[in-house]
C-alpha cells in the first residue's frame, strides 16, 4: 500500500508529510462563519436568472447532470433505459445535450458502458463500499478495481468519515491516495458526506484534504443521509477549489449531490460557481450535479422557453 | 487655653490630577460667609487650570472607565466612610458657606454622606437596568450596554454648596467618567475640601478635579473644549447655559441643561443615564453545525 | 463578470407604482400646495428623468403644520395606548401590502438597488412599526416610571440614503408614544413620504398627527426654529447637525441626533477570510457607500493584508453596477449630482494625497450619477479619505500590527458610530468590542439592524438612540 505519495508536486507537497504537519495545516486554514457563508448564499440565491440566461443555465445544467441510479433493486434493464435517457434526456428535442454521465454501482458499469457508447457521456461509479464505506482498504480498493476494470471513466469514492472525525486525517488522506493510484486514468470524485462531518469547518479541512490527496473532484454528499448538497456547503467547496488553484495551479472540481430536484435550484448553483470559482468552473468538466429527478424538471424548463407553454411530467420520460 | 492660641489658616487649593496646586493664575478671590464675614481666600482658576484639569481627567479615564463597577462601587463607599469620619469639618464648612444652622448644616452633610451610598449601589446596577439583550429577527446574539461618555464638565449648582456638588459630581463618576468639577462661585470651600477627601478614599487622581473661581470664566474654556465629551450646567444661569449649549454643539457634547432640583429627596437614575452612551454589539450564532435547523 | 453566463436584463416592473405628476404638502390630513406655490422637482438619479413636482414648503407653512400637529397633539396623547397601537400596526400592515409598490418608488427616487429596497428598506420599515405599535400601550411597563408622558410636537428631519426606513425610525417611536410629528424629507427623495402619507389616510390616522412637509434646508431650519416644536430629532451630516444643536441651545425642546461616522472595520489575521470578504464588501458598498456607519475604513492586520487584498478585488469584481430596476443590480447610482460632485472630488484629494487607487473594470451608464467602487490602499490616518466622511463607495485600507494598535486607529475619529471587528477568537471580539468607542459594534457580521437594536453614536456621531426600548427615551418627558 502506498503510503502519503504526494499526488502531485506543488507548493503544498509538504503539507502532507507526516501526521502532525497535515494537521496542522488543517487546523490552520480559516475558519467558517456559519451565518456569513448561509447569508452569501442565500444572496446569491437571489440572482433572478431570465430569459436568455436562463436557457444558457438549464442547458449547461442538463450537460452537467451525473444521471444517478444507486438503488439496491437496480437491474440491467434500469440501467440500460437510465443510459439511453442521460443520451438523449429530451427524445421530442435531439438538440437537448447529454447530460456529462450515468452513476451506478460497480458491477452495472458494464451495462451503463454498452448504453452510452459512442456518445460522449461518461460512466461514472461509486466504489469504495459506497456509502457507509466501512470496509477495509483492500476491499475498497478491490471495489475500485472491479469499476475501471469494467470500464468506469470516473470513481466516486467515500471517504472514511469515522476516521476524520476522530481526528485522524493521514488516514483518510492515505486512503484518498491509494484508491486515486487504483483509478488509475480515471478521474476521481471524493465524497464527504459532508452532513456527517457536521460543521463548516469541517468542511473546508475536508476539502482541502482531498485535494492535496489528488482528488479530481470533490463531492458534497451520497444522497444517502438527511443533509445532502446545500448551497452553503457547495459555495464552501467552490470557495477551496478556487483557493486550491490560486496556490497550486491545480483546478478541481465540484459535484453537490442529492437534494437538488429543481431547475431553480440548479441555476442558483451555477450562480454559485460563477460568482464563486468564476466561469472556469462552468463546464462539466469541472461542475456536477449528482442528481435522478432533476433532469425531468430540468427538461420541462427547456420545454417551456422553447414553446411558451408550461409542460408537465408525461412529456418528459420516466426512466 | 485653646482660646488664646491663634489658629492656623488653611490655604485652599484646587484638586487637579490628584494633587492639590494653586491656581496657575497665582490669583485667588475672597470667600465669604453669609454675612458678609471673610472666611478664607479661594484660588481663583484660569482658563489654563480648566486645560489642565480636562488633561488630567482624560489621562484617568481610561483606568477609572475600565474598573470593575464593583470597584468604582466599592470607592464611592469608602468616600462615604472618609466624610464621616469628617462630618464636623463639612457641618462647620457648610454652615459657615450656606448661612445654615448647626443642625441644618448637619443635616445637609448627612444627606450628602448618604448620596455616595446611594450612588455607590448603583455602578453595578446601572447596566442591568438600562442595557440587556435584544431580541433582534436573525441569527444573532446583540447586546446593548451602557458605557461611560468620557470627561464630563460640572457646573455644581451655586447655591447648595456639599449636597448639590456631591448629588452632581457622584452620578458622573458612578458609571465611569471623569469630572472637571467648577465648584459654587460664592462657596466653594466645601468643594475644595472634598477634593481633600477624596485624594484619600482610592480614588485614582484626575478622576475627580475640583477648580473654584468665576463659574462663567471656567465654564466657557470648558465648554468649547474639544476633549470634554459632556456638560452638566446645574450651575448654570440661564444666559450662560444658553451660551454654554452653542458652545458645546462644536463637539456636540451632551448637554445636561440646569432645571430645578430638590436635593433633598431621593435621585433618580436621570443624571447616570444623562452620561451614558449605548453601545450594542451583534455577533452570529447560527446552528451548530452545517446539518443543523438552518436548513 | 465571467462573459460565459451573462445574467440577461431582469428589471422590476415599473408598473406597479403610479407616480403623479405633482404632489402637495400633507397637512392637517390633506395634501395642500405650498403658501408661495413653489415646487421643486425630484429626479430619478439613475436617469436624470423628472419622476414629479413637490410642494417646497415655506416657513409659513412649517407654522401651519405645527399648529395642526399642536392640535391633534391633545386628542392623540390623550388616547389610549392600545388604540395608538392598533392604527400603527394597520400602518405596519399596509406598507407589508403596498411594499413591491414602494420598494420600486423608493429605487426610482433614490437609485439604490431594488434588490436592497426589496430585501433590506422595505422589510425594515415594516418591522419598525410593527415594533413600536407593541410598545404603545406598555409605556407604563418600560423602565421609565409609571406613565410618561409625550413631549408634544415633534420636528424631524430625515436624509436621504434609507427615505422611508428614516422616517419609519422617527415616526413610529413618536406616535407609539403619543407624540404628533411634522416631518421634512430629504428634498432629493421627498416621495416614498408622500406615499406614506397616502398609507396615514388609508389607516384612518387622525388628521394632524403626521404631517409631512417636502423641502430644502430652509424648511428644515424653520421646522427645527420653530418655538412650539417640543422635540427635534435629526438624522444626517454632522455639520447640520451641530446647527441644530446650537438652534434649539437655551430651549427645553429634547433633541435627538444620529449623524455621520467614519466605521473602522478591522480585520484579524485569524479572520474567517470569506465571510470578512463579503462584510467589508457589505459594509461600504451597500446602498452605494451612502450610509452613516459604513465600514468605510478598513483596518487589516498587515500580515494578511495582502491575501485579503487580494480576496477582496476578485470579489469586488463580481459586483453588478447598472439599472437599479433591474434585480441583479448590486450597486445602484449615487442620489445627487451634488453627492457625486463630494465623493468625485474626495477619491481625487486621496490620489492627491499619495494612495493608491483601484476600481474593477466597470462600465458606468452614461446618463445619471454614478461612481464605480473603488478602494485605496497605502492610506494611513493622515490621510483625508481616512478622516472625512465620503458618504460613497470608497473603502479606505489602512493596516495594523497588534490589537492595541487596531483599537487605537479605529477610536482615532471624531465620529463613534459603528465599527466591525472579524475574528475566531472569542475573548479577542470581546475585549476589542470593549474598547471601541462606537455605538455600534459589529463582530463577524456587518450593517445589520433590527427594530429592537438600539442605534446611535458616540462622539460626533450624535445621541441618542433609536430602535429598541432605548429609542421611546428621546419621545418621553423622562
Amino acid at each position: 500500500m502506498p503510503t502519503s505519495a504526494p499526488a502531485a508536486a506543488h507548493a503544498l507537497t509538504d503539507v502532507a508529510s507526516s501526521d502532525s504537519t497535515l494537521r496542522r495545516f488543517l487546523h490552520g486554514l480559516p475558519g467558517v462563519d456559519t451565518v456569513g457563508l448561509e447569508a452569501r448564499a442565500a444572496a446569491l440565491g437571489t440572482r433572478s436568472i431570465k430569459t436568455t440566461a436562463k436557457a444558457y443555465a438549464i442547458d449547461l445544467a442538463i450537460s452537467m447532470v451525473d444521471l444517478t441510479t444507486l438503488e439496491g433493486a437496480d437491474t440491467p434493464g434500469k440501467v440500460r433505459a437510465l443510459g439511453t435517457k442521460a443520451v438523449h434526456p429530451d427524445p421530442t428535442d435531439r438538440t437537448t445535450p447529454t447530460t456529462a454521465a450515468v452513476c451506478v454501482y460497480p458491477d452495472m458499469v458494464a451495462v451503463a458502458k454498452e448504453a452510452v457508447a459512442g456518445s460522449g457521456v461518461k460512466v461514472a461509479s461509486v466504489a469504495t463500499a459506497f456509502p457507509a464505506g466501512r470496509v477495509a482498504l483492500d476491499v475498497k480498493l478491490a471495489d475500485v478495481r472491479e469499476a475501471v476494470a469494467a470500464g468506469a471513466d470516473e470513481i466516486d469514492m467515500v471517504i472514511d468519515r469515522g476516521a476524520f472525525l476522530a481526528g485522524r486525517y493521514m488516514k483518510v488522506y492515505d486512503e484518498i491516495v491509494a484508491v486515486k493510484e487504483a483509478c488509475g486514468a480515471a478521474r476521481l470524485k471524493v465524497i464527504f458526506e459532508t452532513g456527517e462531518l457536521s460543521t463548516y469547518d469541517n468542511i473546508r479541512r475536508a476539502s482541502w484534504l482531498g485535494m492535496l490527496a489528488g482528488a479530481d473532484f470533490i463531492k458534497t454528499s451520497t444522497g444517502k443521509v438527511a443533509v445532502n448538497a446545500t448551497p452553503a456547503n457547495t459555495l464552501l467547496m467552490l470557495e477551496a477549489v478556487r483557493d486550491f488553484r490560486a496556490q497550486t495551479g491545480i483546478q478541481v472540481g465540484v459535484k453537490p449531490a442529492g437534494g437538488i430536484r429543481t431547475s431553480k435550484d440548479a441555476v442558483k448553483f451555477l450562480v454559485l460557481v460563477n460568482e464563486t470559482a468564476g466561469e472556469d468552473w462552468l463546464d462539466n468538466h469541472w461542475f456536477r450535479f449528482g442528481a435522478s429527478s432533476l433532469l425531468n424538471d430540468l427538461l420541462m424548463q427547456r420545454q417551456k422557453l422553447a414553446t411558451g407553454r408550461y409542460s408537465g411530467p408525461d412529456y418528459v420520460t420516466v426512466d | 487655653m485653646s482660646d488664646e492660641r491663634l489658629s492656623v489658616f488653611k490655604t485652599y487649593k484646587l484638586y487637579v490630577g490628584g494633587k492639590f496646586p494653586r491656581s496657575e493664575s497665582g490669583r485667588v478671590y475672597e470667600v465669604t460667609d453669609s454675612k458678609g464675614q471673610w472666611l478664607a481666600n479661594a484660588p481663583l482658576s484660569s482658563r489654563k487650570d480648566a486645560r489642565d484639569a480636562v488633561v488630567a481627567a482624560r489621562k484617568a479615564f481610561g483606568t477609572w472607565s475600565g474598573a470593575t463597577a464593583y470597584n468604582r462601587g466599592q470607592i464611592l463607599y469608602r468616600i462615604a466612610e472618609m466624610l464621616e469620619g469628617r462630618r464636623d469639618q463639612f457641618v462647620r464648612e457648610v454652615a459657615d458657606a450656606e448661612g445654615l444652622s448647626k443642625s441644618k448644616a448637619a443635616a445637609q452633610v448627612a444627606a450628602t454622606i448618604d448620596r455616595w451610598v446611594w450612588y455607590a449601589g448603583w455602578t453595578d446596577k446601572i447596566a442591568q437596568v438600562v442595557g440587556g439583550g435584544n431580541p433582534v429577527a436573525g441569527p444573532f446574539f446583540n447586546l446593548s450596554t451602557p458605557e461611560p461618555t468620557g470627561v464630563v464638565a460640572v457646573l455644581a449648582p451655586q447655591e447648595s454648596s456639599f449636597l448639590g456638588l456631591v448629588s452632581v459630581v457622584a452620578p458622573v463618576i458612578a458609571t465611569g467618567n471623569t469630572a472637571v468639577v467648577v465648584a459654587s462661585e460664592k462657596a466653594p470651600l466645601p468643594a475644595l475640601c472634598l477634593g481633600e477627601v477624596l485624594a484619600t478614599s482610592d480614588l485614582p487622581g484626575g478622576v475627580v478635579n475640583v477648580l473654584s473661581g468665576r463659574t462663567a470664566e471656567i465654564a466657557a474654556p470648558l465648554a468649547a473644549h474639544q476633549d470634554v465629551n459632556a456638560i452638566d450646567l446645574a450651575g448654570a444661569d440661564d444666559v450662560l447655559a444658553k451660551e454654554l449649549e452653542i458652545a458645546a454643539a462644536d463637539n456636540l457634547k451632551r448637554v445636561l441643561r440646569p432645571q430645578p432640583v430638590d436635593y433633598t429627596a431621593t435621585p433618580g437614575i436621570e443624571r447616570l443615564t444623562a452620561f451614558l452612551e449605548t453601545k450594542t454589539v451583534w455577533h452570529p450564532t447560527g446552528s451548530l453545525g452545517a446539518s443543523g435547523s438552518s436548513y | 463578470m465571467a462573459s460565459a453566463f451573462e445574467y440577461a436584463p431582469a428589471p422590476e416592473s415599473r408598473s406597479v407604482v403610479d407616480i403623479a405628476p405633482s404632489y402637495g404638502l400633507f397637512i392637517d390630513g390633506e395634501f395642500t400646495e405650498a403658501a408661495d406655490g413653489k415646487v421643486f422637482k425630484t429626479v430619478s438619479p439613475s436617469t436624470e428623468e423628472v419622476l414629479s413636482e413637490v410642494a417646497q414648503a415655506t416657513a409659513e407653512d412649517v407654522d401651519r403644520a405645527v399648529k395642526a400637529a399642536r392640535k391633534a397633539f391633545e386628542t392623540w396623547s390623550a388616547l389610549p395606548g392600545s388604540e395608538r397601537a392598533k392604527y400603527l400596526f394597520r400602518i405596519a400592515r399596509i406598507i407589508q401590502e403596498r411594499s413591491r409598490e414602494l420598494a420600486v418608488l423608493e429605487t426610482l427616487d433614490n437609485g439604490k438597488p431594488i434588490k436592497e429596497t426589496r430585501d433590506a428598506d422595505l422589510p425594515l420599515v415594516a418591522a419598525h412599526f410593527f415594533y413600536y405599535a407593541g410598545w404603545a400601550d406598555k409605556l407604563d411597563h418600560a423602565g421609565f416610571g409609571p406613565n410618561p408622558r409625550p413631549l408634544g410636537v415633534a420636528g424631524q428631519v430625515i436624509p436621504w440614503n434609507f427615505p422611508l426606513l428614516m422616517l419609519a425610525w422617527k415616526i413610529a417611536p413618536a406616535l407609539a408614544t403619543g407624540n404628533t410629528v411634522v416631518l421634512k424629507p430629504a428634498e432629493t427623495t421627498p416621495l416614498s413620504a408622500l406615499f406614506f402619507a397616502d398609507i396615514c389616510r388609508q389607516a384612518g390616522l387622525p388628521k394632524g398627527v403626521v404631517n409631512i412637509l417636502p423641502g430644502y434646508g430652509d424648511t428644515g431650519a424653520a421646522l427645527v426654529g420653530h418655538p412650539d416644536v417640543n422635540k427635534v430629532a435629526f438624522t444626517g451630516s454632522t455639520a447640520v447637525g451641530k446647527e441644530i444643536a446650537r438652534t434649539v441651545a437655551g430651549t427645553q425642546k429634547k433633541l435627538t441626533l444620529e449623524l455621520g461616522g467614519k466605521g473602522a472595520n478591522i480585520v484579524f489575521d485569524d479572520a474567517p477570510i470569506d465571510q470578512a470578504v463579503e462584510g467589508i464588501v457589505t459594509g461600504i458598498f451597500f446602498n452605494q457607500g451612502q450610509v452613516c456607519c459604513a465600514g468605510s475604513r478598513l483596518l487589516v492586520q498587515e500580515s494578511i493584508q495582502d491575501e485579503l487584498l487580494e480576496s477582496l478585488k476578485r470579489r469586488l469584481t463580481t459586483l453588478r453596477l447598472g439599472d437599479p430596476l433591474d434585480k441583479n443590480t448590486d450597486i445602484g447610482a449615487i442620489n445627487s449630482a451634488e453627492q457625486l460632485a463630494r465623493i468625485t472630488a474626495l477619491a481625487e484629494r486621496g490620489e492627491a494625497e499619495g494612495a493608491e487607487r483601484w476600481s474593477p473594470a466597470c462600465e458606468l451608464p452614461t446618463s445619471g450619477y454614478w461612481f464605480a467602487p473603488t478602494l485605496f490602499t497605502n492610506v494611513t490616518q493622515a490621510h483625508t479619505i481616512a478622516r472625512d466622511e465620503i458618504f460613497g463607495p470608497v473603502l479606505s485600507v489602512l493596516t495594523f500590527r497588534t490589537p492595541e494598535e487596531a483599537v487605537a486607529k479605529a477610536n482615532n475619529t471624531q465620529y463613534g458610530l459603528s465599527a466591525g471587528i472579524w475574528t475566531e477568537k472569542g475573548s479577542r471580539i470581546l475585549a476589542v468590542a470593549n474598547k471601541l468607542r462606537a455605538g455600534v459594534v459589529w463582530s463577524n457580521t456587518f450593517n445589520k439592524f433590527d427594530p429592537t437594536s438600539p442605534f446611535g453614536g458616540y462622539k460626533e456621531s450624535g445621541f441618542g438612540r433609536e430602535g429598541g426600548r432605548h429609542g421611546l427615551e428621546a419621545y418621553l418627558d423622562v
